[in-house]
């Protein structure tokens, strides 16, 4: 397998952790609540999810129990946040160091333990095509992922409800004196938020690199929010670029496996590096941002 | 909205004037919230919970020993915060402190490994400039990003602290790794006058924890006292106030910026040149993410401040107490700090607001 073949064969399950936890946190973001304990988020579903596989409970419960718990701690996110109305990037922050201190205290005895993955599905036919072939061989929960990008992209395009969760994140007010119950709109979409991110952290820690070690999670929730503002606000640009992240951690693993003197270190660093770049390249586009971000993002609402 | 059995619903309503009283209780109150919470959590995990709570906030304050320690881990979190707090308070969000403490440490480290033989008392001033220099340096990378190119600069800066920790990774495994070191992490131990002098004998606390007292003096001054404090506030509170009187958000941003990461850089730099002496991988334990807990628990006020960084310091060394005598993991501390935040911004929510019971037939959910 070349270089080429190993990155389009694996760039969609490096995808899928940042894709999924991107997608939640558009969904709350659209609904004008800014989340930024992602990365707490995802630890602590990490965690959860490699525990209940570990001892057995299987994959589908320990991504189960992992949605569950992220969506706890994120309704504690929105209790404070929306019920008390304290500064949203505080209580992000909060909810971020706790979530990634719960899942250091659960993880200390499973140090280093691996669990087994899951198997690859493959297409017929399509996974037999040269070069990228790989791309048509994937585990469920990738499978799934897409089709749940498909669904919230339509949900968005097509229904009332997007249209309410959007509404709600433009113009909370206008939202409300139309009888919208803005707050119960928030929660929702925070715990929303809450079930994918953990999904996303389960994902990481039971699926792509089955073995645990405390802060495996790495930054990814963090540049999961800023992937909400590549794609300023929209589902398939998220997409893309939670692709080109994925592409971007596995360029670094092809270029050490195929000896390049390049320090690992830097390679570590490059998902970061990529990440500034991009999001000074996006963001300089002042028009793009006001044109397609939300007008209420951080705002608390009151009547 | 369904109603609660009795029919009635909690209702924050705004009060006419914000309590003052509230704001000075708020910290003592999530301190005990967290502590009712944790203490939980401890016996869950079948922990006795009196004797966590013995070793994790009484014994920092029982003996000297223990004590002087708690003062040697104020000094860096008191320096970050009081800079991190100018940021807050003009609703500049630098939360990458980490890093550009970490860069302090480099840059500071530079003087030692570079000239090893060098003596004389020039030396640890300098390494105290040139870390708050490079610390400054990291922030004005977060600083331009946000100014010039519209970038967020929350995620700016974090991924920033994500860099750093690369960086310094890169030095102690390759160009400064010390030779002589069994291939350790770690650089060189640094020669005597690269040291901060001891500030009281018989412990390790050192002359930076004074600087730090110093500084937040002088944050005192400038966030109340000055004209460019006053404007910066005035930014955070009403900003389209403050850009009506003609206050310019760019100039916010880059004190906000330099200050905070001149504050982080000196912290990292008293680190290398006080308790440890070489640069090396454990200087980065989270107190640039710590120091944010003690800029809000402080009321982002520079004399709360001191208090917060107190009390965290505390946290800290009853941490590892707690570790030892009550077999606590040391992530404990940072749930413990987590939630603390948590508790505390609840607690704020009651200097605004009043909690009021109100019936729901009347309640005002939709």
């Amino acid at each position: 397998m070349n270089a080429l073949e190993f990155i389009v064969a694996g760039m969609l399950a490096a995808a899928t952790p940042f894709l999924l936890a991107a997608l939640g946190e558009m969904v709350a973001e659209r609904a004008g609540v800014l989340n930024l304990g992602v990365e707490g988020l995802m630890a602590l579903g990490a965690i959860i999810a490699f525990i209940i596989v570990y001892h057995g409970g299987g994959h589908l419960l320990g991504f189960l129990a992992a949605g569950l718990a992220s969506a706890a701690l994120s309704l504690v996110f929105a209790v404070i946040a929306l019920g008390f109305r304290a500064n949203q990037v505080a209580v992000g922050l909060a909810i971020g160091i706790l979530g990634q201190g719960l899942s250091a205290l659960f993880g200390k005895t499973y140090e280093s333990l691996t669990v087994k993955g899951l198997p690859k599905l493959s297409l017929p036919w399509l996974s037999d095509i040269p070069v990228i072939g790989g791309l048509f061989a994937q585990d469920v929960v990738v499978w799934l992922s897409l089709a749940a990008t498909v669904a919230i992209w339509a949900v968005f395009a097509y229904t009332k409800t997007g249209l309410v969760v959007r509404a709600v994140g433009e113009n909370p007010k206008a939202a409300h004196a139309l009888g919208y119950p803005v707050i119960a709109v928030r929660f929702a979409a925070v715990a929303f938020g809450g079930v994918l991110a953990g999904f996303a952290g389960a994902y990481a820690a039971v699926v792509y690199t089955p073995l645990w070690a405390d802060g495996m999670i790495a930054g990814r929730g963090w540049i999961a929010i800023a992937l909400v503002v590549f794609g300023t606000w929209l589902t398939s640009r998220i997409f893309l670029g939670a692709c080109l992240f994925g592409a971007v951690s596995l360029a670094s693993l092809a270029a050490q496996a195929t000896g390049l003197d390049v320090s690992s270190q830097l390679l570590s660093s490059l998902p970061y590096i990529v990440t500034i770049i991009v999001l000074g390249i996006i963001s300089s586009n002042r028009r793009l941002l006001k044109l397609n971000g939300v007008a209420s993002l951080g705002e608390p609402f009151e009547q | 909205m369904s109603a609660l059995p009795l029919g009635f619903l909690p209702v924050l309503v705004r009060r006419e004037h914000a309590s003052l009283a509230i704001k000075l209780l708020a910290p003592p109150v999530a301190l005990g919230l967290a502590t009712l919470l944790n203490l939980g959590l401890y016996l869950l995990m079948g922990r006795d919970p009196v004797a966590v709570f013995h070793a994790m906030l009484l014994e920092p304050f029982l003996s000297w020993a223990s004590f002087s320690e708690v003062l040697l881990k104020m000094g860096p979190l008191l320096l970050i915060a009081q800079g991190l707090a100018i940021g807050f308070r003009a609703k500049v969000f630098n939360i990458g402190a980490e890093g550009q403490f970490i860069l302090g440490a480099i840059f500071a480290s530079a003087i030692p490994i570079w000239l090893p033989q060098a003596t004389g008392q020039w030396i640890w001033p300098s390494m105290l400039v040139l870390g708050a220099l490079g610390g400054a340096l990291w922030a004005s990378l977060t600083a331009f990003w946000r100014v010039r190119l519209n970038a967020n600069e929350i995620l700016v800066s974090l991924m920033l602290a994500l860099v750093a920790a690369q960086v310094l990774n890169y030095l102690l495994l390759g160009p400064w790794k010390d030779p002589a070191g069994f291939n350790f992490p770690q650089s060189v131990m640094f020669q005597y006058d690269a040291m901060v002098p001891i500030l009281i004998p018989g412990t390790r606390v050192n002359v930076s924890l004074l600087i730090a007292c110093a500084l937040s003096l002088a944050a005192w001054l400038f966030m109340q006292r000055s004209f460019a404090g006053y404007k910066l506030q005035v930014g955070g509170l009403a900003p389209r106030a403050a850009a009506y009187a003609g206050f310019n958000e760019g100039r916010a941003i880059w004190i906000s910026f330099l200050i905070g990461g001149f504050a982080a850089g000196l912290a990292g730099a008293a680190e290398v040149a006080g308790p440890l002496g070489q640069l090396q991988r454990s200087i980065s334990t989270g107190y640039g993410y710590a120091a944010i807990i003690v800029a809000y628990l402080g009321g982002l006020h520079p004399i709360g401040i001191i208090f917060s960084a107190l009390l965290m310091a505390a946290l800290y060394i009853g941490g590892d107490n707690a570790m030892v005598s009550a077999n606590l993991p040391v992530a404990a501390v940072r749930v413990f700090q987590g939630s603390l935040l948590l508790a505390y911004l609840v607690a704020i929510a009651f200097v605004r607001y009043r909690l009021e019971w109100r019936h729901a037939a009347q309640g005002s959910a939709p």
